[in-house]
């Protein structure tokens, strides 16, 4: 039973794991939730995409699908709730304390562990963010159980186990992941990996209440000061309508100009491939793909990007890829849906000013006249 | 002062090739480097080593060829290096490995002295979890400090430090008390070229190797694949698309060919010209 040491695993035959066989004290762990990550009273939509695939995973289980909430008493909280219900959630799993007005590893990792423990879900998602990152290797390690990071697909298997499929060797292949023997089934997802589901209002439904018992003595890491991005004017290519980005085909780094240009006539976001940012022609956080951003706009332009599979996975979400590049042969062209084989550095003046002459509303004027 | 720096040999990824037919990963000839963001860690390991004395110790695991990336280390001007290597760990998933490096982390420190500080990387280029080091910091009861981007004081004789962490809308600046582990933010700093002496003696120095035993790992259960509570099912390639890209025809003057490529664009998103339009009334 529960309390008896786990079995050594017989010394041949391969891995003992491999067997799924859930230890009975596992067998009460129920339920499908999301961690709703909220920073300063602002939830990052990782958290309602991620709803969008629970409530699938649930409904395919016959499970509840529950927000887990940790923050303040206040408004920003108010609104994460009502928010949690309006994408797709059953019930919420609350922690509401002052402590938890800023992140900090001890409590949210402390708060996150205890609502497990006391009430017992079967799979446990998190946003693969910064704050999601930190916080889900942390409650994995307490718990000994297994993280899958970074999921493009998530599936119930038909034992109900959580298949979780991520790109490993930088997107070269895709593997499947499963959590043996050990709950809850803990998966991490990067934003704009899963679509956004659609936003129904909702009355609140049921909160459950679950208290952090810590007092701001017990957490030794103090937060002096926060800088919001705001205020740097931060890069925001992630939730871009329009992406243009530039890859080696740029051929030099001020044909990077050229890029910017199309995006500034767009009123689009620029970003570029891999081998820009390690030749430091772009800082990494214009890098897209599997080790930079993953984008979901509805047009991406890329100019002189080959199309590498590190780079594909991070763009497939958008809804039309446009492809410029002389290699009529490059991958790129396997996954746009529009191609240009041309030079790049040549064609993108004249796309930026045919662009501007098309959307130009004193151009428009004389068309309609 | 004492720091620990956690580095993984890794395959240079922009060189895997997967084979067209059996889709693994063709590892022959792929050349293997030290964790590109592993260097990051390094790098301000050796700059407070060297601002308040003391040592950096290079922690590894992985197989005995794993040698080479610790001998790097050395040339960077690392003062010791240690390879935990054992069958024992084959196959180990995050939480297996933490356990393995928390427990060579606590056997360094009885050695060679506890740690203040131990480094990893933000994560790995071939794994991309992220996860070995907050493992670690569970495991050793370290403060938890990850995407670091600066460290602003370290005052060992108060022992307390203060960063400054990316998180997802800012940056926080955050003080805590030593030891602590700290993953590094890419681009924060420089590597070093490695002195000509410090070459030399990494070609001469003895590395330390030691099995699970001599790390004092007692629970083998709890290493590699038996350690692992998560499990590789498949692996596979992704899929192909079934319809190659719409060609826009090139015309002699690329402006014409603009026009065409816009006519299929706005062809496909109407909604797109018309929130541009209303983008361009208000330019």
């Amino acid at each position: 039973m529960a309390n008896e040491p786990a079995k050594p695993a017989p010394a041949a035959g391969g891995r003992a794991g491999m067997k799924k066989e859930l230890p009975e004290h596992f067998k009460a762990y129920k339920g499908v939730w999301v961690f709703i990550e909220a920073e300063r009273g602002v939830v990052h939509p990782v958290s309602y995409e991620l709803l969008g695939e629970g409530r699938k995973l649930a409904d395919q289980l016959g499970v509840e699908l529950a927000g887990a909430i940790l923050g303040p008493k206040g408004e920003g909280t108010n609104h994460a709730i009502a928010e949690t219900f309006a994408h797709g959630a059953d019930l919420v799993y609350l922690m509401e304390d002052e402590l938890l007005a800023d992140y900090r590893n001890e409590p949210f990792s402390k708060g996150l562990t205890d609502l497990v423990n006391t009430y017992k879900p079967e799979i446990l998602l998190l946003g693969a963010t910064t704050l999601g990152r930190d916080l889900a290797g942390s409650v994995a390690t307490t718990l000994l159980t297994g993280l899958t990071a970074d999921c493009t697909e998530l599936a119930v298997d038909a034992d109900k186990s959580l298949a979780a499929t991520r790109p490993t060797f930088g997107g070269s292949l895709l593997c499947t992941i499963y959590t043996l023997n050990f709950r809850p089934q803990m998966a991490t997802v990067r934003p704009r990996v899963m679509s956004m589901p659609a936003r129904t209002d909702k009355p609140i439904g049921k909160v459950v209440m679950h208290p952090l018992n810590m007092a701001e003595e017990d957490i030794v890491t103090k937060i002096l000061n926060f800088v919001a991005d705001r205020q740097a004017g931060k890069v925001n290519l992630a939730y871009a309508d329009i992406v243009v980005a530039g890859g080696l085909g740029m051929g030099a780094v001020e044909n990077m100009q050229l890029v910017k240009n199309l995006a500034k006539s767009l009123g689009a976001e620029y970003g570029c491939s891999r081998p820009l940012v390690q030749k430091g022609w772009m800082p990494a956080e214009r890098q897209i793909g599997q080790t930079g951003k993953t984008i979901r706009p509805k047009l991406y332009i890329a100019a002189g990007i080959s199309g590498a599979i590190q780079h594909r996975v991070g763009v497939e979400g958008a809804d039309l890829i446009v492809a410029v590049n002389t290699d009529k042969n490059a991958p790129i062209f396997d996954f746009a849906h529009v191609g240009v084989v041309t030079d790049a550095v040549r064609f993108l003046p004249a796309l930026t000013e045919a662009f501007t002459r098309r959307l130009s509303p004193h151009n428009r004027d004389k068309l309609a006249g | 002062m004492h720091i620990v720096v956690c580095i993984k040999q890794v395959p240079d990824s922009a060189q895997i090739r997967v084979h067209p037919v059996t889709n693994t990963i063709m590892r022959q000839g792929v050349p293997t480097i030290i964790n590109p963001y592993d260097l990051f860690a390094l790098e301000e390991a050796l700059r407070l080593r060297d601002k308040h004395g003391g040592e950096v110790t290079v922690l590894t695991m992985g197989p005995p060829m794993a040698e080479d990336s610790l001998r790097k280390a050395l040339t960077f001007g690392a003062d010791r290096a240690v390879l935990l290597t054992d069958r024992f760990f084959a196959g180990s998933d995050t939480l297996a490995t933490s356990y393995a490096l928390a427990a060579a982390i606590e056997k360094i420190g009885e050695v060679y002295g506890k740690p203040e500080i131990v480094f990893t990387g933000k994560q790995t280029i071939d794994g991309d979890t992220a996860q070995v080091g907050p493992g670690i910091a569970k495991r050793q009861s370290l403060l938890q400090l990850t995407y670091v981007s600066k460290i602003a004081e370290l005052d060992l004789d108060g022992g307390k430090i203060t960063v400054e962490r990316r998180s997802e809308g800012g940056v926080q600046v955050l003080e805590t008390k030593l030891p602590v582990l700290i993953t590094m933010l890419e681009g924060t700093n420089d590597m070093r070229r490695g002195s000509m002496a410090d070459a030399l003696r990494a070609a001469r120095s003895d590395l330390v190797i030691w099995s699970a035993k001599d790390a004092g790992i007692e629970d083998i259960l709890k290493c590699g694949l038996r350690g692992s509570p998560t499990v590789v099912k498949r692996v596979f390639a992704p899929a192909a698309r079934a319809e190659k890209a719409e060609q826009i025809e090139i015309r002699p003057a690329a402006i014409d060919t603009a026009d065409a490529l816009i006519e299929t664009i706005f062809g496909t998103l109407p909604a797109l010209e018309t929130e541009l339009v209303e983008l361009h009334q208000t330019l």
